[in-house]
């Protein structure tokens, strides 16, 4: 096997008195989906801030096996790993266009970086009717078009999603699945985090189930969505 | 009349020295939610860094376009450096503290720079140096426009739009307004959220450095208590037009300074300095976000 996009490795994030990641293990290949799932609370937001270097953790987290340990969080966007984070924080004062800027604050290349914010437009075309508005006036999915767009900005080799499914109509759900299954078939490796399990396995190679800050499970996308234990506790079936 | 727009023309002028002070203290909080108290003795710092260094150069009594472009710079350069290390050495350490903690330290570090300049400098005023001659320009009907006023209005207008040349049409004003808006997710673009704060008070104090020099030049006495009273206006000022906000903030500067002119032109000038905080008063009851204050709205 390759060597793995990203390791993670007896991960531990303390929140205070709060043990929120209690020794996390877990692997993503280079072009795989791969999903964390689990309830509220579990430690799936906490794991990608972590990766990001925006919490403080203890462990280990090799990006192409590099270890980030003394690389701070804004340097970990030029080694090639973006989020989209959690309630997709976009600018809400700036405009669509400046907010994509953003995403690209650690290239100097502009040329490429047009090319690049043309390339969200194909996938967004909506991003581009409202290019001048300011982003914190788009409705919630747009806003979240604009988050992965930006998060795509930097040329990623990992993006981390963080819930892009969260308060979205099912349609716009739908679009924006198809989405993140097209920029992985571009080759970028992607690394998810969501509420709506069904959704996630469906499109994912394979998923992890983290409970209280411990992955209780893993396995292929597919096969969980069959197993017993992940269709009552996740599914609600 | 003729007495209306001349009280005008000094009210423009004086809000043009608040506005340059607000300005750093709304940057300020723009970007940490920080009340930077110590804002106001880096601006006395200005004045005395502008002082020694005509006083170094002997250009104490050579008023002129280049006096004041090199007293100008002098204050500019050692406010910033001050600037800087107050963050660096005060404000960074305490980045994750509780907020109040920092704003305590602001204060203590407010009265550290007012009695170490004591010390430093001596307590008893010192004569500015003279920047410029003070000739009339233009008299139309009895109203004059004095040539201090035209620089001061010339140098704030050209900073003004320095400033926003900087934080709308650059990469690093940019990251400034993302800062400010998001800290964490700026540092997830990859903006080294530390520099740009730091970049943040070297700006700040920059224009508080041009502040001073147009106060000194306007007003030609110095002493390291002369920051508290302007300070506190320029804040008043920034709460004002909304703190946070660059624009309400020249707003607000503008309209201090101006009401304060005609305070004193047609009531009498021993209600200058409760007119500043009766504003402010009247704002933290009715406006508490300010004129131009942002109430964001967050989608969920």
């Amino acid at each position: 096997m390759s060597q793995p996009i990203l390791e993670v490795k007896d991960l531990h994030v303390y929140y205070g008195a709060i043990h929120a990641l209690k020794g996390l293990n877990f692997v993503v290949q280079p072009g795989e989906i791969v999903s964390l799932i689990g309830a509220n609370g579990a430690g799936k937001t906490t794991t990608l801030r972590a990766i990001s270097g925006i919490v403080e953790s203890t462990g280990d987290i090799l990006l192409q096996g590099q270890s980030l340990k003394t690389v701070k969080s804004y340097q970990r966007v030029s080694l090639g790993l973006a989020q989209s984070p959690e309630g997709r924080g976009v600018f809400p004062q700036m405009s669509v266009l400046e907010n994509l800027e953003m995403g690209a604050y650690s290239r100097s290349d502009r040329s490429e970086i047009q090319k690049d914010i043309q390339m969200c437009f194909e996938l967004f075309p909506r991003l581009q009717e409202r290019i001048k508005q300011s982003a914190g006036t788009m409705s919630g999915g747009e806003q979240q078009m604009l988050a992965i767009s930006r998060a795509l900005m930097s040329r990623p080799k990992l993006l981390l999603l963080d819930e892009p499914s969260l308060g979205l109509a099912p349609r716009i759900v739908s679009q924006i699945f198809e989405i993140i299954k097209k920029v992985n078939s571009q080759g970028v490796t992607i690394l998810l985090v969501e509420q709506n399990a069904r959704m996630a396995l469906k499109v994912s190679n394979r998923a992890y189930v983290i409970e209280t800050g411990e992955v209780t499970l893993e396995g292929r996308g597919q096969d969980l969505l069959n197993d017993d234990n992940v269709r009552r506790s996740y599914l609600g079936v | 009349m003729e007495d209306f727009f001349q009280h005008v023309i000094n009210g423009v002028s004086l809000g043009s020295i608040y506005a340059l002070i607000a300005l750093g203290y709304t940057m300020v909080y723009g970007i940490l939610q920080l009340i930077n108290f110590a804002h106001s003795d880096v601006y006395m710092v200005g004045a005395f860094a502008a002082y020694y260094s005509a006083q170094f150069l002997g250009i104490s009594e050579a008023p002129g376009i280049s006096t004041l472009v090199i007293l100008l710079a002098s204050a500019m350069i050692g406010c910033s450096l001050l600037g800087l290390m107050i963050e660096r050495f005060a404000y960074r350490p305490l980045r994750k503290a509780p907020k109040l903690n920092i704003l305590i330290t602001a204060i203590g570090v407010s009265l550290f720079l007012e009695y170490t300049a004591q010390v430093i400098f001596g307590a008893d005023p010192k004569v500015f140096p003279t920047v410029l001659k003070d000739s009339v320009i233009v008299e139309l009907g009895g109203v004059q426009i004095k040539s201090l006023d035209v620089a001061v209005l010339a140098i704030t207008l050209l900073m003004m739009l320095a400033l926003n040349f900087l934080i709308y049409r650059t990469k690093i004003g940019k990251a400034m307004r993302a800062v400010s808006t998001n800290v964490v997710v700026a540092s997830l673009m990859g903006v080294n959220t530390d520099r740009i704060i730091a970049f943040t008070f070297i700006v700040g104090s920059s224009l508080a450095g041009v502040g001073s020099v147009l106060v000194g030049m306007k007003y030609p006495k110095i002493d390291p208590l002369m920051g508290m009273m302007i300070g506190l206006k320029a804040f008043v000022a920034a709460v004002l037009g909304g703190i946070g906000s660059i624009g309400g903030a020249v707003l607000g500067a503008m309209i201090m300074g101006l009401s304060e002119e005609m305070v004193v032109g047609y009531l009498s000038s021993t209600y200058r300095d409760a007119l500043a905080f009766g504003i402010l008063i009247v704002i933290l009851i009715f406006r508490p976000s300010g004129l131009l204050g942002k109430n964001t709205v967050e989608k969920v």
